[in-house]
């Protein structure tokens, strides 16, 4: 039956193979076009730890004077030392991280080769766990070698090739700058998208390839990067980050359970309290705790730029649309005749409907095939460009078949009303005008 | 031409019309906005940086060992900056305008003042004004003597001694309107901090910071005399002739490395690739909309083809009886292009109401300006055009048709 259907099909469009590359290129044009932006957008606004990211949390304090006070007003996106030192030191999560991001030196010792520069995490114990992370070899640090500024790191496979080739990293002592450390694990390539831990520096940076215990790398002064936040009375540059009133660690903690989440929320509402008490904190408490997912959304990780050009596509996509429907409702129209003498033949009003359907789906899937080769072509120009997320922009086994998908839909569903018409002609009045 | 025999043909059509007429429509609307969208991105990428851009070099080194000082370490490579072959001036500074990280200060015109007057990028540098090329209105440059170590300043800062603080600024000229309108604003006072207050001493014609997100505030900056020493964050800048900035720029580098072979150049750039950098996300956002504006115009005028050439077809006959009647092909050709313009026109107007609604949506989501008036017009006209050439060909094929079309049956 359906075989009949499309071989009918097929003849129609080769009968009027203008019309046909006209309703093809129009919807291919339409589903390229969003689907090239429907996948940027969906790269971007995707979990960069799918499977824990539900229980990764990132808590914020208000330490900020009464200056600006505004009620109701979001507190700073970072932290301030003391508080993260002291929310660590709580251990109210399953696992909990401080961290901040910087640059140091990486001097290679054999090979004469150049000295350059790594981004490098500066964080405690429980990032790697707490984040999952994979190694190839060894693993994290110990909280206890954060209490003692151990100088241990942990580098990442790249790294590690760069530096060693096919040899064995652990073990192996690594000069930064001035100081030696010790290299206690090497981890797989990991980078998730969006760079969720740290949104300073842009949402879709690379991973970084050094990490290092955060006492350390105060202690010994590395170069820490990222935004710094301060409030009070002006501060110039050199200033000592463990006192300075000022916001400039990214702090995350895991909680499993809602109970854990709960028992969180309070336990930040009791430590702003308490720090008030102390007088350390001057404002009401002021807390919030995001959950990974909720943390990207207020960041609004994904620019406006790319959400203007996702709805500027389905704009166009609708305008293919209309034009779909504008041009099947003529070219079934137009083939009263034929309607007529099948339905005169016996054909019920169904079989009509359920051909030129058939007739669209055909139209549907050239389309389809038209929209994919567009999407890649278009994928191809936005990674052309310069921007930080350019190079993720790539169509993955889901996303295509959404695009086959998308097409057939809008195509059936743009055929739906001028089949409806076309077969509602009282087969009598066609055959009388031919 | 008889704008009603089409008006009652089209009648007979009613559903295709409307199609038609809502294509065009959509198509209004989103041309509209996607032409205001790209005239607000180029009148971005045209923001003034008040400096001379096609002139200066940007160069960021840092050593792998700390210099043991970096006020001398400062002095000595602006120096040996000075001597390579075709520099003309030599600089440091925190920030360059449209570059990659900035510093900010907040503002108050009153030292008691609870809350900031306004936030303005602050450079701190010697030699500035000058290097950059930035034209000094009134008032005088920063001199030597106003220059403070940020070492002593924050020491000064610490202890409430005033002396080592700096006590000077150079404004520019637009947060100098906007903070005393229409007033003198030499000898006045900024406090960056109750005990930080700075006289201004000269207003500079122009000089955008280094985040200048948004236009209005691009020109807030001053210039602190603050000496900050060589740290990787410091630029060196050098202001040489167009056609040498190639030439100069591997002399620099070769002069630095030479004066320090460990130290890593983290940048090496001419203004001009500032700007680019700066302003790619716009450039990039507008070409992509022009791209969709063609399509969009491509799929329309199919649209006007595939249903232009329908409606010939279907005509065939009525056109003969016409043509036998005594029309000629100049009316026969006239009718589809005055049907065509009717069409557009019922479509523009319904897209003038849809751009107007997009705009508003736009407008409330992502911190748009107004349509203005005028893109309403360009819109029509393109439309318009777009109509009239894509019915031309079904049209000439209309009037091609044979009056003897009428004698036959079928």
């Amino acid at each position: 039956m359906f075989g009949y259907y499309f071989d009918l099909a097929w003849r129609s469009l080769r009968c009027n193979p203008v019309l046909t590359a006209l309703m093809v290129l129009a919807i291919g044009l339409g589903i390229g076009a969003s689907m090239t932006m429907i996948t940027v957008l969906h790269v971007m606004s995707g979990d960069p730890l799918p499977g824990r990211s539900a229980q990764l949390f990132y808590p914020q304090l208000d330490p900020r004077g009464m200056e600006d006070y505004g009620q109701g007003e979001d507190p700073p996106g970072q932290m301030a030392w003391i508080d993260a030192m002291n929310l660590l030191h709580a251990r109210k999560g399953v696992h909990q991280a401080a961290m901040s991001g910087g640059q140091v030196t990486v001097r290679p010792v054999q090979g004469g080769k150049r000295a350059f520069y790594s981004d490098a995490r500066f964080t405690t114990a429980d990032f790697f766990a707490m984040f999952d992370v994979p190694f190839a070899q060894g693993g994290g640090w110990s909280a206890e070698d954060d209490d003692k500024q151990a100088r241990v790191i942990v580098i990442a496979k790249t790294l590690a090739d760069k530096l060693y080739g096919e040899r064995q990293a652990v073990g192996k002592i690594l000069r930064l700058g001035q100081n030696d450390f010790r290299i206690v694990g090497v981890i797989k390539p990991w980078s998730p998208i969006p760079h969720f831990y740290d949104l300073t520096s842009g949402g879709y940076q690379d991973g970084e390839q050094v990490f290092m215990p955060l006492s350390t790398a105060l202690a010994l002064h590395q170069g820490i990067g990222g935004s710094l936040e301060c409030w009070g009375y002006m501060s110039f540059d050199h200033l000592d980050r463990k006192t300075a009133p000022c916001s400039w660690l990214q702090f995350w903690v895991q909680l499993d359970t809602p109970a854990q989440q709960q028992a969180y929320r309070e336990f930040l509402v009791s430590y702003s309290q308490q720090q008030k008490m102390l007088g350390r904190f001057v404002r009401p408490p002021n807390t919030r705790l995001h959950n990974l997912m909720g943390w990207l959304d207020y960041n609004k990780v994904v620019p406006g730029s790319v959400q203007l050009q996702t709805l500027l596509a389905l704009g166009f996509l609708l305008v293919c649309l209309v034009n779909t429907v504008a041009l099947l409702l003529v070219k079934f129209l137009r083939r009263g005749g034929e309607m007529g003498v099948r339905r005169a033949m016996g054909a019920s009003m169904r079989s009509i409907f359920a051909q030129l359907l058939a007739e669209a789906t055909l139209v549907g899937l050239c389309g389809g095939v038209v929209g994919v080769l567009l999407a890649l072509f278009g994928l191809w120009v936005v990674r052309q460009q310069p921007a930080q997320y350019a190079g993720l922009a790539h169509l993955d086994a889901p996303m295509l078949y959404a695009t086959f998908a998308l097409a057939l839909c809008t195509t059936v569903l743009a055929a739906m009303f001028p089949a409806w018409r076309a077969c509602r002609l009282p087969p009598a009045r066609a055959l009388k005008i031919q | 031409m008889d704008i009603l025999p089409i008006l009652s043909t089209l009648r007979r059509h009613k559903l295709t019309s409307w199609l038609l007429i809502l294509e065009i429509a959509l198509t209004c609307a989103i041309v509209c906005n996607a032409v205001f969208l790209i005239g607000q991105r180029l009148q971005r990428m045209d923001m003034p940086s008040g400096v001379a851009e096609h002139e200066l070099l940007q160069i960021q080194v840092a050593d792998v060992m700390p210099p043991s000082n970096p006020y001398t370490r400062l002095a000595e490579d602006l120096a040996v900056l000075r001597q390579v072959p075709g520099v003309l001036s030599v600089a440091s500074s925190n920030q360059v305008p449209f570059g990659s990280s900035s510093s900010n200060g907040n503002i108050m015109l009153d030292p008691t003042q609870r809350e900031r007057t306004l936030n303005a990028g602050t450079y701190f540098g010697e030699n500035l004004a000058q290097t950059l090329g930035t034209r000094l209105v009134s008032g005088r440059d920063l001199q030597p003597d106003d220059f403070v170590d940020v070492d002593t300043a924050m020491k000064a800062l610490g202890t409430g001694d005033s002396k080592g603080l700096p006590h000077v600024t150079l404004i520019t000229r637009t947060l100098a309107e906007r903070l005393w309108p229409g007033q003198n604003p030499l000898g006045r006072i900024i406090y960056l901090a109750p005990e930080v207050g700075l006289r201004v001493v000269g207003v500079l014609d122009s000089l955008a910071r280094a985040n200048a997100y948004d236009a209005a505030k691009a020109q807030y900056t001053m210039v602190v005399p603050l000496r900050m020493g060589a740290n990787k964050d410091q630029s060196y800048l050098i202001r040489t002739r167009p056609e040498d900035r190639a030439s100069v720029m591997a002399a620099a580098l070769a002069a630095l490395k030479k004066a320090d072979p460990q130290r890593v150049v983290t940048t090496q750039r001419s203004f001009d690739e500032v700007r680019r950098k700066f302003f790619q996300d716009d450039r990039a956002m507008a070409g992509m909309l022009v791209g969709v504006i063609a399509a969009l115009l491509i799929v329309t005028a199919l649209g006007i083809v595939g249903l232009a050439s329908f409606w010939v077809a279907q005509r065939r006959r009525t056109i003969g009886v016409r043509r036998a009647l005594g029309a000629t092909r100049r009316n026969i050709l006239n009718y589809f292009q005055t049907e065509n313009f009717l069409l557009a026109t019922i479509g523009i107007a319904l897209g003038m109401v849809l751009a107007y609604g997009i705009n508003l949506f736009l407008m409330l989501h992502y911190e748009l300006p107004r349509l203005p008036a005028v893109y309403f017009p360009v819109g029509a006209i393109v439309l318009w055009l777009i109509g009239q050439v894509a019915v031309l060909g079904p049209a000439l094929r209309a009037a091609a048709v044979p009056p003897v079309v009428a004698t036959r049956s079928v």
